[in-house]
C-alpha cells in the first residue's frame, strides 16, 4: 500500500477527522488534508490532486452521497478511489452508495484494523 | 414503548463505546423520566423520523465524558470544552447509527438528522415531541451516562 499518497478526509464532526487522522497517521500516511462537507470538498478536490477521498455521509450543504456523485460524473476526478465511513447502516444506504461508485463502505463504530483492511483492499 | 424499542439503543451503545472508546459500560433498568433537567453535564441530541418521530438524547457526567474522550483521542482530556462537546455529537451520531440498523432488522425504519450538543450544570433537554421520555442509565468505572428515547407514539 502506498502511504505517500495524498488523501481527502471529509467529515463536519472534527472528532471523526480527528480519528481517521491518527489511524492514517499510524498506518504511514502523511500527506492528509481535512474538509467538514461535501460542498468544501468538492472545492479542496477541484484545486488539488488527491488520490483517496475518505468522507463520511450525513453532512451539511453537501453530504457525502451527494459528493461520491459529484465525483463520479467528473471526468478528472471520476478515478479517485472514495471510502465511505458512516454511521448510516442501514441496507438502502449501502445499496446507495454502491449503485454510486463507492469503492468501499465502513460502518462507525470501526476499529483501526478495519479501516486498515479497507484501504488494502482499495489501494492494494 | 416495548423492550424490543429499547434494546437496539443498549447494545449500539455498548458497541460504540466498547470500539471507538475500549470502555465497558453496564446497563440499568430503564424508567419513565418526567424532568426535563439533563442528569449529565453534557448531552447530545438528534431528531429521528420513520416508523415514529422524536429525539434521542445522550447525556454524559463530567468524568465520563472525559475519560471517554480521552480514550477516543489517546490523549487526556481534562474539561469539557468544544472538542468535548464534538465527540458527543459524534457518539450520539453513531449510537443512532447503530441503533437504526438493529431497529431496521425489526421491520421499523427510521432517518436521523445531525446532531446538536448543549452543556453546562444543569441544562435542560428540549425533546421535540411530547410522548414519555424512557431513560436508560448506563455505570462505567469513571461516572455514568443516560440515554434518553423519546418517541411521538408507540411503535407497533
Amino acid at each position: 500500500m502506498d502511504t505517500s499518497i495524498k488523501v481527502l478526509v471529509v467529515d463536519d464532526f472534527a472528532t471523526m477527522r480527528r480519528i481517521l487522522k491518527n489511524i492514517l497517521k499510524q498506518l504511514g500516511f502523511t500527506n492528509i488534508t481535512e474538509a467538514d462537507d461535501g460542498t468544501s470538498a468538492f472545492e479542496e478536490l477541484k484545486k488539488n490532486n488527491f488520490d483517496l477521498i475518505i468522507s463520511d455521509w450525513n453532512m451539511p450543504k453537501m453530504t457525502g452521497l451527494e459528493l461520491l456523485k459529484r465525483v463520479r460524473s467528473d471526468d478528472a476526478l471520476k478515478e479517485i478511489p472514495f471510502l465511505m465511513v458512516t454511521a448510516e447502516a442501514q441496507k438502502q444506504n449501502v445499496i446507495e452508495a454502491v449503485q454510486a461508485g463507492v469503492s468501499n463502505y465502513v460502518v462507525k463504530p470501526f476499529t483501526a484494523e478495519a479501516i486498515s483492511e479497507k484501504l488494502q483492499k482499495i489501494l492494494g | 414503548m416495548d423492550a424490543t424499542m429499547i434494546n437496539p439503543f443498549i447494545t449500539a451503545t455498548k458497541n460504540v463505546l466498547e470500539t471507538m472508546a475500549f470502555i465497558s459500560c453496564k446497563p440499568g433498568k430503564p424508567f419513565v423520566k418526567k424532568e426535563d433537567i439533563a442528569r449529565g453535564d453534557v448531552t447530545g441530541v438528534i431528531g429521528i423520523t420513520g416508523a415514529a418521530n422524536g429525539t434521542i438524547a445522550i447525556t454524559f457526567e463530567e468524568a465520563c465524558i472525559l475519560q471517554i474522550v480521552s480514550n477516543m483521542f489517546g490523549e487526556k482530556m481534562t474539561k469539557i470544552d468544544h472538542e468535548v462537546a464534538d465527540a458527543v455529537g459524534e457518539l450520539t451520531n453513531m449510537i443512532s447509527g447503530q441503533a437504526r440498523k438493529e431497529l431496521e432488522a425489526l421491520g421499523k425504519l427510521f432517518d436521523a438528522a445531525i446532531p446538536s450538543v448543549v452543556s453546562g450544570k444543569g441544562h435542560t433537554i428540549t425533546h421535540y415531541t411530547d410522548g414519555p421520555k424512557i431513560a436508560i442509565p448506563f455505570k462505567t468505572e469513571d461516572g455514568g451516562f443516560l440515554i434518553e428515547v423519546c418517541l411521538e407514539k408507540t411503535v407497533d
